[in-house]
């Protein structure tokens, strides 16, 4: 029900999926380097990160050390880039040391993933990019499924020659 | 956290599948594609030379199989018989087994969600008739997930020698793989040690050597000393490797004076004293 649908990501414009079979082809770079391109266009930009096992996004941002806070509508975002114009949101902000792993199965995974979804407060943006793992399993399935309300552009998907 | 065990009867279930393996090798990763599977072909194709072992590779990545193409199996099914499933065999010695058999074309994803793929992964251990085999090596997805627990849990009821894990010499890999480093430790499964693949190129005309991942936190070498891990070795970049991926070809047998199969054959050689030396200090205690 409408009630039950957060808002949250109703001041998103377009959502973009950056997909992959295969690990280690770039997704993650791609991620980054698009929003950064998008925000030198001048679009509102936001970076979802949930590859829970793997999240490298903060690192390519330079924020690895950076915390997430709470507010009344959900977690604020950490706002990367030299203006600040790029908000990103990764499981990376919540370890407490950065070489912990998450091992988590999937009914955990998915949990997290609908919250990060639901819960972030993403304010107005043109467009939230969505970086996910290598795969087509929890994360994938979880990720499609609570954005399906809302206005999922469509997917990039990544590869390299081989 | 502990080791994740079994229930008593699927336990037993799998030590009765499992008496006959000698020696288990995990191969892992916190990154993907950094050279799992192709190392997990190589090590299998290394220890099989020796045609008095008896080699299995079991791929566990559901979503991604890519063992059946670098062993050149593309399109082979999995037969039954009495006794369970048939591995499909690439040499006598050298067993092999992958979702990707499974499948009616090599397209078809599987979108499973995690207990679903627990499940398969039971099944491989405890259906399939491997036999009597000397090494079993175990290629996983990336990450430290379902897989990753269930192949520890299953596999509880045998042994396990140790984990190999690969990684490239970049700090946005071994940042993940630091984090599977942990999960060996959390689940107390041994590490044999850490191999860096894509580790420079040289290239074939001028001979000059180019870091194409800059090792600019120092590489896994800082990493394995930082952790205090054994670092197996340095593969380096040689675009014959994806080849002979590609084409299902043992990159060993089609480049065996490239520098990369000099440290595959090394970091072999290494996991094969490691899981020996295991061996017989155990028969000494008993």
């Amino acid at each position: 029900s409408l009630t039950e649908r957060s808002t949250n990501l109703l001041g998103v414009r377009n959502i973009l999926l950056v997909l992959s079979g295969k690990g280690g082809v770039g997704k993650s770079t791609i991620c980054t380097e698009l929003a950064l391109a998008l925000r030198h266009c001048g679009h509102r930009v936001g970076i979802l990160d949930v590859d829970l096992c793997g999240p490298s996004i903060p690192r390519m941002l330079r924020v690895q050390d950076r915390a997430v806070h709470q507010c009344d509508s959900g977690w604020v975002p950490v706002f990367v880039g030299q203006d600040r114009g790029i908000a990103l949101m990764s499981i990376g902000f919540l370890l407490e040391q950065p070489d912990d792993a998450v091992v988590w199965r999937g009914p955990k995974k998915n949990a997290l993933i609908k919250q990060f979804v639901t819960d972030v407060a993403w304010g107005d943006l043109d467009f939230l990019i969505v970086d996910t793992p290598p795969g087509t399993s929890d994360e994938h399935i979880s990720t499609v499924e609570a954005l399906r309300h809302y206005k999922l552009l469509g997917a990039i998907l990544v590869t390299t020659p081989q | 956290a502990d080791a994740p065990v079994s229930p008593p009867a699927e336990a037993a279930e799998l030590r009765a599948r499992l008496r006959a393996v000698r020696h288990t090798v995990l191969v892992l990763s916190g990154k993907g594609g950094v050279g799992k599977s192709t190392f997990s072909a190589a090590l299998a194709h290394g220890l099989a030379a020796d045609e008095d072992k008896q080699v299995a590779l079991l791929d566990i990545d559901i979503c991604g199989p890519s063992i059946p193409k670098m062993m050149g199996l593309e399109g082979e099914q999995v037969h039954q018989s009495g006794s369970g499933w048939s591995p499909v065999y690439v040499e006598e010695n050298l067993g092999v087994m992958s979702v990707g058999f499974l499948l009616s074309s090599p397209d078809d994803a599987v979108i499973w969600r995690g207990p679903k793929k627990n499940g398969l992964i039971k099944q491989f251990l405890r259906d399939v008739d491997w036999g009597e085999i000397d090494y079993l090596i175990v290629d996983t997805p990336p990450g430290t997930s379902d897989e990753h627990l269930s192949i520890v849990q299953y596999l509880s009821a045998t042994h396990i020698d140790g984990a190999v894990i690969v990684t490239t010499p970049q700090e946005i890999s071994l940042q993940d793989v630091r984090k599977e480093i942990n999960f060996c430790h959390k689940v107390k499964l041994p590490i044999i040690g850490v191999v860096e693949n894509m580790s420079g190129f040289v290239c074939p005309k001028c001979k000059k050597e180019s870091q194409i991942f800059p090792p600019t936190t120092g590489g896994a070498e800082k990493m394995c000393q930082n952790l205090n891990v054994s670092l197996l070795g340095k593969v380096p970049l040689d675009p014959q490797i994806g080849k002979s991926c590609d084409r299902g070809q043992s990159f060993l047998s089609e480049a065996p004076e490239s520098p990369a199969t000099l440290s595959y054959r090394n970091i072999i050689q290494r996991i094969q004293e490691y899981c020996e030396q295991r061996h017989s200090r155990e028969e000494k205690s008993i």
